[in-house]
């Protein structure tokens, strides 16, 4: 039998407020526990909630940036259920009327291909606190920090059909609101947190195979991990007999299976019911309009201008604008030195390998993009070769200045006056009579050894394509 | 000085006739010697009563004085006072002290007025006759053997026996209006979103509605202006302007046309009561008022609707009660569930319990389109049919409650009985509409309320019909015996 896999993603986003989507509290992460939530936050009674514009701004953002439609009202509500992390009884979500309505994204294949991406719907809802069972024996601590930090629930169309395509999916949304700075994309601190639904199905056959809910996917391995153990454990489940049974697993990352979730009721009733505190979300096309005046060229548009622009192959294209500041970084190292591609080669070259090595991101980069320009402008103008610019980054890199500081400090300027190359050349053919002859016989290869000596005697700072030429000259002359 | 009006006590403030200390401590005294035999107040909050008086002084001496300053109110228990107990009149909330101002309380703060404590009421406003507190049953100070009516009914009480000059309620169902007119009073809902919910604990919130009760329209009129207008905390508090109230009262009615409903003068309609509304009818009619009758043909199905809607707000609005960070919690839990389980169980009331159940069920999957949803549909219908009615009329006139005062534990043991008492204040609730009740002449003994109903924010024009009512007669200054 020939099984399809089917999936699709639910991802929580959080949005970059300075503040909570119902309170004042701020948002910031890593305080003291319970120090960043205020009454309202706390459930206290006779409290209200009152609506973040700027969260329904990025909300906005986001809609715009894959195509969706905004929905001119949308509405806020409860979602009941106890838990001891969410103070008032119910979530504040949207549930018949959300904010954001159809779109889609493209994903590039490992093929090459390209595919389009449903994204049925984008909502705006508050988050809950945490548990914590560590440091309290028997006991479970309550940080309310977390409770009603502004979240964008964006659920994907069963669109995918390979842990791959779910992963490359899931990049291209962290990509984007990125992008469009609605997030900071923060895995480890839980800011871009993803839910899978996945089910299989025989080749060929339309209805859809009962799905499970994969739950605490927080890296974009383990969500390949668990897609593809899930899809295989569902196979085996069938094959053997059985029936998969709907239910919401956990991804156990020391052990790479997921697992039935535990103690949490299945079968929750939430009763959704509009929110009577909060008036039915209006936007305007003005409302719409300013949100999004701001937004930035979008990566697939950009990648495709880096192609026709640059001349730039599509996969460089692609690398170079994964993160909006890796693509602002590339242009402007482009602007200071003129040359797209030299400025790709080392961007995606010499700078890559040093962040990787160093564990930076682009916007940590000990050397900026003008300095890169600075170096690139110096090969372009023969001040320095290619071996000899290497050194200078990793001294750019390592804090000693700008590329001409350092060419000047060092004396690393590539000779090119001629009168003094010839004289160098000169030297090393007067050193060299039985290598001479040879090559005069014929043995053209030992052109290499000749201009070796030049480098070696100018310390590498000569202009090789001077010295080739010279050499040349004066040996067949 | 416990007889005079809102405008006379600050007259008298102001000439410095007394001062706010002497008026407090008056009021204080006589909390202290009669409010045992009522049960209104849950706390008194004697000493910071008397340094907000001394404080109110010393506005009044700067010339800094506003109308309301240095008077002293009481507050429902329903409101968030900070650094003071608020209850709910629930055992839930027994040991809650709230760590913030409600906009009314701060409002009325502001303006000089001085709290004397928090009154009784049904636990979490559920209930029409303030027998559901944790604190014991309320009596009317007209027959203590009699409910105020509810939930406010320690405001009326306290009003009515005049422990204090004025007091603030909500009104969720009927819940300012029936206590009034049960205790003699004059008391006003606002229209939805005219006073801010901030820190008012929530029942139902799409009906929730603060407001004033008084001896007068007149004071009822001072008091609005300082309570309403738009809080940036509450996203359902309406931006429209507060108008003059106190300017409006004197206007003439000439002319002005009132309706009649006539589904609110039929069966259920106790005879003294229809009696007393029919008796001051006719004197409005001598001040030039011009009745017909109209219809309002959804009436009955706005007791169904309301035990629909508001069961459901707060069945999730009591969701927060769960003995984790505040209130209530059982002793040594078993675990979470338990936790739950009795906590709930062992702090809310019986009442709270059947409500919270029934809005539980209605919005549950499967049920939520043939109750939560038709109630909803229902409640545009009334809606629909006030505003047919406002297209003819500028006001509608009715008795607020069927009947009088009734006995304690008359209606305990049958909701729907209970349920009933409000069948003429409830429609104004789910409208989201003004409504004012002022007393009628006393029947047997006890008072009459009168229903008035306007169009959206004309409090004004209710505050104005009614001060023309009591400007020509003088049943709101019965005084109950015992207590003048």
């Amino acid at each position: 039998m020939q099984w399809e896999t089917v999936i699709g993603l639910e991802i929580h986003t959080q949005l970059l407020t300075r503040s909570k989507i119902f309170s004042g509290a701020p948002t910031a992460f890593g305080a003291e526990p319970n120090t960043q939530a205020c009454p309202v936050d706390l459930g206290m009674p006779g409290v209200l909630p009152v609506l973040n514009r700027r969260a329904v701004e990025l909300a906005v953002r986001f809609g715009t940036a894959i195509g969706a439609e905004i929905a001119r009202r949308s509405v806020f509500a409860r979602k009941n259920y106890f838990y001891p992390d969410l103070p008032k009884g119910y979530q504040i979500s949207q549930y018949e009327l959300p904010v954001v309505g159809r779109g889609a994204v493209e994903i590039s294949l490992e093929d090459g291909s390209t595919k389009t991406i449903g994204v049925t719907r984008a909502h705006l809802e508050e988050d809950a606190g945490k548990s914590l069972h560590e440091d309290f024996q028997g006991m479970t601590g309550i940080d309310l920090n977390r409770a009603g930090t502004p979240l964008l629930e964006i659920v994907s169309e069963p669109d995918m059909r390979s842990p791959a395509e779910a992963v490359a999916y899931a990049r291209k949304i962290h990509q984007l609101v990125r992008y469009i700075g609605i997030s900071d994309g923060n895995m480890q601190e839980g800011s871009f947190r993803m839910d899978a639904n996945v089910s299989v199905r025989p080749r060929g056959q339309h209805a859809l195979g009962t799905r499970t809910e994969l739950k605490n996917l927080n890296s974009f391995r383990f969500l390949e991990k668990a897609l593809a153990f899930e899809v295989e454990r569902q196979v085996e489940v069938i094959e053997s007999g059985g029936a998969v049974v709907q239910e919401t697993r956990l991804y156990d990352a020391d052990r790479d299976e997921t697992r039935p979730m535990r103690g949490k009721e299945e079968a929750n009733d939430y009763r959704y019911f509009p929110d009577p505190d909060l008036l039915p979300l209006e936007i305007d096309t003005a409302f719409i309009a300013a949100a999004t005046r701001d937004l930035p060229e979008l990566p697939d548009a950009r990648r495709r201008r880096f192609v026709s622009q640059y001349g730039l192959k599509d996969h460089d294209a692609g690398v170079l604008t994964a993160s909006r500041e890796l693509a602002d970084f590339f242009e402007e190292v482009t602007e200071v030195c003129g040359e797209a591609r030299l400025a790709a080669t080392w961007v995606m070259g010499d700078l890559a390998a040093a962040l990787n090595r160093t564990a930076l991101e682009i916007q940590g980069s000990p050397v900026d993009a003008a300095m890169l320009g600075g170096l690139l402008q110096r090969i372009l103008d023969e001040t320095l070769s290619g071996k000899i610019a290497k050194q200078v980054f990793e001294a750019m890199w390592a804090g000693e200045g700008t590329a001409d500081e350092i060419i000047q400090a060092r004396g690393l300027k590539q000779i090119s006056d001629s009168a003094e190359l010839e004289a160098i050349v000169d030297e090393v053919i007067a050193a060299n009579p039985k290598q001479v002859e040879q090559f005069r016989a014929g043995k053209e290869k030992l052109l290499g050894f000749f201009v070796g000596q030049v480098m070696k005697a100018t310390r590498g700072q000569a202009n090789p394509k001077q010295v080739n030429a010279l050499l040349r000259k004066r040996l067949q002359g | 000085m416990h007889q005079f009006s809102l405008a006379r006590l600050a007259a008298g403030l102001a000439a410095g006739e007394f001062s706010s200390r002497e008026l407090t401590a008056h009021f204080l005294d006589r909390i202290e010697r009669h409010d045992p035999r009522l049960n209104a107040f849950v706390t008194v909050t004697r000493d910071a009563a008397l340094a907000q008086a001394g404080a109110a002084d010393a506005r009044l001496r700067a010339g800094e004085a506003g109308p309301l300053t240095g008077i002293p109110l009481a507050h429902k228990d329903i409101f968030c006072t900070e650094g003071v107990r608020t209850s709910c009149a629930s055992r839930m909330l027994d040991g809650f002290t709230a760590p913030y101002d409600a906009t009314v309380v701060e409002r009325l703060k502001a303006a000089g007025m001085v709290m004397l404590g928090k009154t009784n009421m049904d636990e979490f406003a559920m209930g029409s006759s303030s027998e559901t507190s944790w604190y014991g049953p309320v009596k009317n100070p007209w027959d203590p053997a009699r409910v105020p009516g509810g939930s406010s009914g320690g405001s009326a009480a306290a009003v009515a026996a005049r422990l204090a000059p004025a007091a603030t309620g909500t009104d969720t169902g009927g819940s300012i209006r029936q206590p009034a007119a049960l205790c003699g009073l004059s008391g006003l809902k606002p229209t939805y979103g005219r006073v801010s919910r901030w820190g008012m604990i929530a029942f139902a919130s799409s009906l929730d509605q603060g407001g004033p009760m008084a001896r007068s329209a007149e004071d009822l009129a001072l008091l609005l202006p300082a309570m309403a207008g738009f809080d940036e905390r509450d996203s359902t508090s309406s931006p429209e302007p507060v108008p003059d109230y106190p300017a409006q009262l004197d206007e003439d009615v000439k002319g002005l046309r009132v309706g009649l409903p006539r589904e609110w003068f039929r069966e259920g309609l106790d005879a003294g009561v229809a009696a007393s509304i029919e008796e001051a009818r006719r004197v409005l009619e001598g001040l030039g008022v011009v009745f017909r009758d109209i219809d309002l043909p959804n009436s009955a199905l706005a007791v169904p609707a309301y035990y629909v809607v508001a069961p459901a707000e707060c069945s999730s609005n009591l969701a927060r009660y769960d003995g984790v960070r505040y209130g209530y919690r059982c002793e040594a839990p078993r675990d979470l569930e338990d936790l739950y389980r009795r906590s709930r169980s062992e702090a809310f009331g019986a009442e709270v319990k059947r409500r919270i159940m029934m809005g539980t069920y209605v919005l549950s999957a499967g049920y939520y389109d043939a109750y939560y949803l038709k109630a909803q549909k229902i409640r545009r219908l009334i809606a629909d049919d006030f505003r047919a009615a406002f297209a003819e009329v500028d006001l509608i006139l009715g008795p607020t409650s069927p009947t009088r005062a009734f006995r304690l534990g008359e209606k305990t043991a049958d909701p729907v009985t209970m349920y009933l008492s409000d069948i003429y204040t409830i429609a104004v609730n789910l409208a989201g509409l003004p409504g004012l009740t002022v007393p009628a002449p006393m029947a047997g003994g006890l008072p009459v309320g009168l229903q008035l109903v306007g169009d959206y924010f004309q409090e004004g024009r209710l505050l104005n019909l009614a001060h023309r009512l009591q400007r020509t007669t003088d049943w709101h200054l019965a005084t109950p015996p015992g207590f003048d």
